[in-house]
This record gives C-alpha cells, structure tokens and sequence, in this order.
C-alpha cells in the first residue's frame, strides 16, 4: 500500500466485500489523520470560546483560530489576515455575498452574470437579489466541450453589469473555466468580480491576488477539512462597506438598548460562536497539502483522469461529457451509460465497492441545458490509484448486464 | 446488499417494456410526481369511470426501480376501486417501511412484491415509492 493511504484509514475499509474505490471527492474529500488528530487535540486540551475569556485557554482556543486564518490567506496568496471571513459551507459563504452586498448595492434594472454551470450555492442567492431589487440576472452559456467561449464573455458582460460571479471548475463537468479573462472582463465594466474556487483550491494552486477577484468563496470539506467551516475572501475596500450579514454575539462593537455598532472586518462577518474546532482542522489539512504539494495533486489528477478517460472510450456505451483537453480538464468526469439511468449505474457500482456520485449534482440549470436528467460523476484526490479507476471501470462493464441488456 | 434481489428479471422487464409508459386518452386526472434530491419525475395519468380505475399509464424520467414500480403499479390497480387501490397503496408502503410482513397480506400486492427487498437499499427506497405516492395523492384529491 502507498503511504499516502496510510493516512487514510477510511479507504481501507471494505464494501459489500470489496475493496473500496472512493470516487466521490467533488462531494466531500476523505480526511488524513492528521486532521483528525488536531481536531481531536484540540477538544481534549484547548477547547474555549475564542474572542472572549481572559483566561489562558480561551487565548490559546483564539490563537488557534487566528491562526488558521493566517495560514488561509497564505495558502490562497491573499493579502491580508482581514480578508478572510470563516463561514460554515460556501453556501453560506454566497449568502453572505447576496444579502450583504447585493441586497444592498444592486439596484433595478443592474445586471448579475453567472454561469449556466454554476452548482445551486453560486445561482439560488443571485436569483434572490435579483427579484428582491428588479434586477436581472443573466447566464453565460456553455459550447459543445462545456466551455465558455471568447464571445460569450465579451456580449454578456456589459456596462450594465454589476457583479458577475462564476464557478472556477465545474463540480460537474470538471472543466477550468478562464476566470482571469472574466475577471478582468469584468473590472473593465466595473463590475464587482467574483470566483466559486470550492473545486479549485483543494485541486490546483489558485493565487487570489493574481487572479484579482474581488471574492472568493470555497469550503473545507472538499480539501481534507472537516464539515462546516468554509471561506469567503474579500478585498477590504468592498468588505469595508458592507454591512453585517448574521448580527449577535461577537460581531459587535457596543450594544445600546435601540442601537449597536459593529466589530472591524473580518469580525463583523462572524457572528456567533466559531466552528474553531473546524478551523484548527483546516489548519492541519492545509498542511497536509502543502506538504503533499499542489502541483503534485494537479499531476496526479490529470495522470488519472486521462487514464480513466482513455479506459472509457474503449466501453461503446459510456457518453463522457465536457472536454477532453487535458488542460481544460480538472479531476472530475461525468458521463452515462447507455440506457441504464446514472442512480442505477451508481447502486451497481456500490456493490462492487466503487462509490460515485449520480444526480443532478446541485446544477439543476446545466442538466437541462444539456439536455440531460442526471449524470454519474466519478472525481478523484490524491489518495486515488490507478488500481481504484480500473475497478471504476471493471464494475461499469457490468451495469447494462444487471439491468437485462446484453453482455456489456 | 445482494443486485439479483434488487435488479430482478420482474424489475428489469418491467423497465424495458414501458407498456404501461404512454399518456392515457380521456384521463380524468393527472399528477405530477417529483423527486426533488434525484431528479425523477413522473407524470401519472388515470381514467376513472364509477369510480373504478377504468386506464393508468405514466411517463417521465428515472431509474429503473422508479420506473418498473409505476409500471408495476399500474398493472395492478388498473380496473381497480379506488378504495382498493387506496389499500394496495397502503400495504405498498407498509411493505417497504417493513410494518407489514405477513405473506398473506402482502400476496395481493402481485409482481409489486418483487420490490419488497428495497427496503435492505436505503438510498433506493424514495424511488420505489414515488409511482405510489403520487397515485395516492392523486386519489385523495378525488
């Protein structure tokens, strides 16, 4: 066994009897035991609420904190420790966007540009503002390959655009989109530009001041971290004139009986008691990966991917949809097989131990666009071999048999 | 988990025929049927006459378990009182939460036994289900 597997003792358990192929990484990445271990340290010896006592555990509970914030802004080659705000999910992350900035800065008739690949979290809260303020919220739309063209970034993205907001990697299709060029698209209409990075950052090295959005949204548990605690970056001048978007415990600067001020960013944003135990887990996870090595794990995927890519072009009746150019292409496939639907597809790979995601992956919108009901998704990380895609594809060879259709 | 009790030749049959899949002339309700976490849906077409189930057909998009169970479905409640078909809904679903386990009672539920074992697939369970429920809604809208 590899090392690296080592570090993962929930890989090496068996389902239904067989060895489990964990393909499902896009959904939520397994955690090392590092992470687990700093989770687990930091409730037995430093649990106290940040931000509060006096006394030596709250501070140590408060240095462990801030110190995952330090190490997040390194990690995504922000500038300023003030620039991230911790949030549970990016979805809340979003919300935070929507109600505190475009509920209060977009007026009737501005326009939102999103993608027509966006996962449910960057499109739900968009469609909110814009019925809330009579604005109106446009997509750009995809070519054959999945890919947003040249074209559709120069028409849709006008004078009339105040914020556009898109998904750096798909979760479904696992194509890069050119976000530089719709950042800087953007800035030049003096739009406000934001990137979904929840599949970027844990997969490729993502520097936020190069790309020079203004936010940014991603969550832990899709790079090694534990559930609920995410990330929102933001540039201090846009952070600075937002109002508050949970108000409470925390955030605030003096409380009168009819009137409060609040705390300095990043506290404003963070009302109530902290995930700090999540935190101190991204911290470790973020450690994990840098000494693992982001350029490392982009290598790794894309050996994977064209290897699963090329074992699935020899089956007839597998549709592998989105592009194929390898530098356009992310760690992540969706396809279906011919007439076996994908949650058929997903229970028969389960029983041979494979897990993969099937549905409409949280992108209602794209599934229609392209036409489809659903798709199975198969995703990889860095404890992935090439031993889990040949039983990935091993498995698939079987689907159509169990559902009554000849040999393949 | 064992796929010959899942994906039973009842199951397979069913999903590849699609004779009961077509829309149903002179129908004198129709439900939509909708599952929101998969993205199944169904459309349930019924003629009733005197209250008889006098035609049902369906169609819609899903795996092969939602799909053969409305098919299933179907066939048996077709030419059916509704209060009948009311109680072979019941037993359905009684089936598959495992509430009633007695062969006698669930004989009368006919090839629809043949799903009895997606209770042992939680994750398959709401698709077994949604040709049900949706008739059920259906009926009680009457």
């Amino acid at each position: 066994m590899d090392n690296i597997l080592l570090d993962f003792p929930i890989l090496h358990q068996k389902i239904n009897d067989k060895r489990l192929a964990y393909l499902d990484s896009a959904a939520t990445t397994q955690k090392p035991l590092s992470v687990l271990g700093a989770v687990e340290e930091y409730y037995k010896l430093y649990n106290a609420n940040p931000h509060r006592g006096a006394y030596s555990l709250s501070v140590k509970a408060t240095e462990m904190y801030e110190n995952t914030r330090s190490k997040v802004k390194n990690f995504i080659g922000a500038k300023k420790e003030k620039e991230i705000i911790f949030t549970k999910s990016a979805t809340e992350g979003f919300n935070l966007l929507a109600y505190s900035y475009g509920m209060n800065f977009i007026k009737e008739g501005d326009e939102i540009v999103i993608s027509i690949a966006e996962h449910h979290s960057n499109l739900v809260p968009w469609q909110q503002v814009a019925k809330a303020k009579g604005a109106i919220l446009k997509y750009l739309y995809l070519d054959e390959e999945g890919l947003i063209s040249h074209e559709e970034i120069e028409s849709k993205i006008t004078e009339k655009t105040k914020i556009v907001s898109v998904i750096h990697i798909s979760n479904v299709l696992g194509v890069i989109n050119p976000v530089e060029k719709i950042i800087k698209k953007a800035h030049d209409v003096g739009a406000l530009a934001i990137v979904d990075v929840t599949q970027s950052v844990p997969h490729i090295k993502v520097n936020i001041t190069d790309l020079d959005a203004d936010f940014a949204v991603f969550s832990g548990h899709k790079m090694l971290g534990p559930m609920g605690i995410g990330v929102v970056y933001g540039k201090e001048e846009f952070l600075m004139k937002m109002p508050p978007f949970l108000y409470g415990g925390d955030m605030i600067e003096y409380v009168w009986e009819q009137e409060a001020t609040y705390g300095e960013i990043p506290y404003k944003f963070e009302g109530g008691t902290q995930n700090v135990g999540g935190a101190v887990g991204l911290s470790a996870a973020i450690d994990y990966l840098n000494e693992f090595k982001m350029e490392k794990i982009e290598e790794l995927e894309k050996e994977l991917v064209s290897y699963a890519l090329d074992k699935l072009s020899e089956n007839p009746h597998i549709t592998v949809y989105g592009t194929k150019d390898m530098n356009k292409k992310a760690g992540v496939i969706s396809f279906n097989v011919k007439e076996v639907h994908p949650h058929d597809v997903a229970s028969i790979l389960d029983s041979y131990g494979v897990a993969i995601r099937a549905g409409h992956h949280c992108a209602h919108p794209l599934m229609r666009y392209m036409n489809v009901n659903a798709t199975c998704r198969a995703s990889f990380y860095l404890y992935n071999t090439k031993e889990d895609i040949d039983q990935f594809v091993n498995a698939l060879e079987n689907t159509r048999r169990w559902l009554g259709y000849g040999s393949k | 988990m064992d796929l010959n009790s899942i994906y039973s030749e009842i199951i397979t049959d069913h999903n590849a025929s699609g004779h009961n899949k077509h829309h149903i002339e002179g129908a004198t309700m129709i439900e939509k049927g909708h599952n929101p976490s998969c993205g199944d849906e169904i459309e349930l077409e019924i003629k009733i006459v005197d209250d008889r189930i006098e035609d049902a057909g369906f169609t819609g998009v899903g795996c092969a378990i939602s799909q053969a169970s409305a098919s299933i479905m179907i066939d048996l409640i077709k030419g059916k009182e509704v209060k009948e078909a009311k109680e072979l809904i019941e037993t359905f679903l009684g089936m598959i939460k495992r509430e009633i386990t007695e062969e006698e009672e669930l004989e009368k539920l006919e090839d629809a036994l043949a799903l009895k074992n997606i209770s042992n697939m939680p994750a398959r369970v709401k698709c077994a289900v949604l040709a049900w429920h949706t008739l059920n809604e259906s009926l009680n809208k009457k």
